[in-house]
């Protein structure tokens, strides 16, 4: 039978530093409890910061409205990827890493001090990024930074003490799942949540360590200390981290996921074997994904190319086509063991959708597959990129995996943090009930903006694309569409950043009583501990619906796929 | 989030490997996409890659300038020669903070080989209506063996970051 959490005592003096969560059993460690604030609070202005610049570059990049010049239009574009895909995202995910490594095992921080020094050392380089961003025009070099472009040595360098900080953050998971093995706080394998993190933690140890071997010299070759760094090493290092960095968050999301399907509908996961081979293909194989980024870089062989784009053989991606099944497929069958057997979708319909982490989990996974991973795997065909590379097409790719994916789930589970971690109470809970929807569907429009402009040859950033005189007229129409889904997903933003000031600032402290946000006293958190295995192999249980909605999945991702092919083929010839 | 039974290492279900089985097959069929259209596609991304400085380079582009000029046009108010070499012939961009030099006059159905390389900062060398986009980094001499299809004039737009100017970096390749 499984448990939540087994209550051997706690050790060693740390005895009264700990409560027991009265919702979810869980023991939390008052260090455990405190970096979570400390690190979410972090996430949140920095989403903040990310915000405000977002709107102003949606704005200009519509063109209608042109809103920026260009000196600040870049400028803010290097603030925003700097604080969006790095800042906000890892923040976050040193929260849940936190929490994973000691809440979810039962167990105490075993390393308190070591974690406030990452977060220190991650607040003091995210602060002064964006601080030397802002005020010093010298370091619009954007996220990337591409040497030969340089910034000033202070811009490298927050790079390295936020990405030092996150090691160490990261070093404190490892330390706390050893510790409470040893301390026998588990018994057995680690919980697949845990297990999730575990990969999400050790892809962000090799992926900061190749953000160090690219930033780390060119903090040098800025200081003037080495003459020369090749364009193409640098390229091909940065992208060890900036797209690893990508597939941190892919763990971490899939892992939250697995947290909302059980918060919201109380799931088992069908198979914990098939589930955790998953993640242990994120391990293997997501490292190759830096070869996206160099697929029309000179100096790179076909084979080389083909090999790493595809993860040795699109297996990273077979990882994900399996959570595609078992998570959805896990909601089915908790739901059809609650009684809701009727048809096919019958489950679905009947699904808690005025429940935010529920909304928030559906939400991430339909843009996360059906437009990010689709188009993510399509445009990081070796041949197809010669289509999409440096277009529009590619931040509409990633906008729908990183903001419509992790940070639509990110966000979601914010609403469990607030009550459960920050024990306050959940302020504007009907903001929160629609705020996925509202974010969500921004998301999902200004996406669809992307992705069509870059159709068109749109490039990305570009302050000004009417220049060339080039652009058909439609793309005003899809500058547009664009634009009017940014706005729509900056208020989605703003409502949630509301939330989660009124509450923290408004709310009553107490400890929480329920998990649900929309109400009722269920907690299907602890009931799903009661499924049993007869329940789930009884064949009324089975999810047929999930697994049409699959093979519905996998004819999309076919047709856009093999479109792609068809419009490579019309083009000039090229070798 | 529960702890998992002791024994957890149980048969996939049904389901799941049915599932498993056609994901993986599509997986195989992506990755053969690859190797297939490289032997058999008509539009494959170039490898060839030499590497050289960019005063080196510039030479070469002088060089191959001076040749086979024919003529002059202008862009963002700046004289650019306008360059014609016979088919089968290697044809020389120079990309620039912020330009395209020079302008190339092709032939349809002719077989050029496009050499490309920056003299200081990395460009993205993007053909528009036609969208074909290649990264053009400093140090390394990229070879494209082309074959224009359809004629007109086109546009090089740049579509890698290089500072303030970049959205004004264009250039031009006429095809008769």
């Amino acid at each position: 039978m499984a448990a939540l959490a087994p209550t051997t005592p706690w050790t060693k003096g740390a005895k009264d530093d700990y409560r027991v969560c009265g919702v979810t059993t869980l023991k939390v460690d008052m260090h455990t409890e405190r970096l979570i604030i400390a690190n979410a609070i972090m996430a949140v202005v920095t989403l903040t910061l990310g915000g405000i610049a977002a709107l102003l570059i949606a704005l200009t990049r519509w063109q209608a409205i042109h809103l920026l010049d260009a000196a600040w239009f870049y400028r803010l574009l290097t603030l925003h990827g700097i604080d969006m895909l790095v800042a906000w995202v890892v923040f976050f995910e040193m929260a849940l890493l936190t929490f994973g490594s000691t809440a979810l095992l039962n167990a105490r921080h075993a390393a308190p001090k070591l974690a406030w020094a990452g977060w220190g050392m991650m607040t003091v380089g995210g602060v002064l990024a964006n601080i030397v961003v802002l005020f010093d025009p010298k370091n619009t070099v954007m996220f990337t930074a591409y040497v030969p472009l340089k910034a000033q040595p202070i811009f490298y360098f927050s790079y390295i003490l936020y990405a030092v900080g996150a090691l160490i953050t990261t070093s404190t998971f490892f330390i706390n799942v050893v510790v409470a093995k040893r301390e026998k706080r588990f018994e057995g394998s680690l919980p697949l949540v845990v297990f999730g993190l575990m990969a999400t933690a050790i892809i962000a140890v090799f992926t900061l360590l190749e953000g160090a071997a690219a930033i780390v010299p060119a903090f040098f070759w800025s200081l003037g200390v080495i003459a020369h760094y090749d364009p193409g090493i640098y390229r091909n290092f940065f992208w060890g981290f900036g797209h690893p960095a990508q597939q941190v968050n892919l763990a971490a999301m899939v892992s939250v996921w697995y947290m909302l399907a059980n918060i919201t509908i109380g799931i088992r996961p069908l198979n914990e074997k098939f589930s955790r081979l998953a993640f242990i293909l994120y391990l293997f194989f997501i490292n190759l994904g830096s070869a996206h980024h160099l697929l029309v870089d000179p100096g790179l062989t076909f084979a080389w190319k083909a090999v790493n784009t595809s993860y040795a053989m699109y297996l990273a991606v077979l990882g994900s086509m399996m959570h595609a099944f078992s998570i959805p497929g896990a909601m089915e069958t908790a739901m059809r063991i609650k009684g809701h057997t009727k048809g096919l979708f019958g489950w679905l319909r009947d699904a808690p959708w005025n429940e935010p982490g529920f909304s928030s989990l559906v939400i991430s996974m339909v843009l996360f597959g059906w437009v990010g991973g689709v188009t993510g795997v399509t445009i990081g065909t070796e041949q197809i990129n010669m289509l999409v590379h440096n277009t529009m097409r590619l931040p509409g790719h990633f906008h729908a995996t990183v903001v419509g994916g992790t940070t639509v789930a990110f966000m979601g589970f914010t609403y469990y943090v607030i009550p459960l971690i920050f024990r306050k109470e959940l302020k504007l809970k009907k903001w929160a009930q629609w705020q996925p929807y509202v974010y969500g569907g921004g998301t999902a429009l200004l996406s669809l903006g992307m992705i069509t402009s870059g159709l068109q040859g749109v490039a990305r950033r570009s302050w000004d694309i009417t220049f060339a005189g080039v652009v058909p007229g439609t793309v005003n129409l899809t500058l547009a569409i664009f634009g009017i889904g940014a706005l729509i997903a900056v208020v989605g933003g703003i409502m949630y950043i509301a939330v989660v000031l009124v509450s923290i600032f408004t709310g009553e402290r107490k400890e929480a009583a329920t998990i649900l946000v929309a109400g009722g006293e269920g907690n299907p958190l602890l009931e799903s501990a009661s499924i049993t295995e007869e329940q789930m192999e009884k064949k009324q249980n089975q999810p047929k619906g999930t697994f049409v909605l699959v093979f519905a999945f996998l004819v999309w991702f076919a047709v856009y796929y093999l479109a792609n092919w068809w419009l490579l083929g019309r083009t000039w010839f090229i070798r | 989030m529960l702890a998992p039974e002791k024994t957890w290492w149980k048969p996939i279900g049904r389901m799941e490997k049915t599932w498993l089985t056609v994901a993986l097959v599509w997986c195989v069929f992506l990755t053969v996409m690859m190797p297939l259209w490289y032997y058999m596609g008509k539009q494959n991304v170039p490898a060839e890659t030499y590497k050289i400085s960019p005063l080196d380079y510039n030479a070469k582009v002088t060089e191959f300038v001076e040749k086979y000029k024919v003529g002059e046009d202008t862009i963002n108010g700046i004289k650019l020669p306008v360059v014609e070499a016979p088919g089968g012939s290697d044809v020389y961009i120079r990309a620039s903070t912020w330009q395209w030099y020079p302008i190339l006059q092709l032939r349809k159905g002719e077989q050029y080989r496009l050499h490309l390389s920056s003299m200081d900062l990395g460009h993205g060398f993007s053909l528009q209506p036609v969208n074909i986009n290649l990264q053009v980094v400093p140090d390394y001499d990229y070879v494209a063996t082309i074959t224009p299809t359809t004629s007109g004039e086109f546009t090089i737009i740049c579509n890698e970051f290089c500072s303030l100017g970049h959205h004004t970096m264009i250039g031009k390749i006429i095809v008769k």
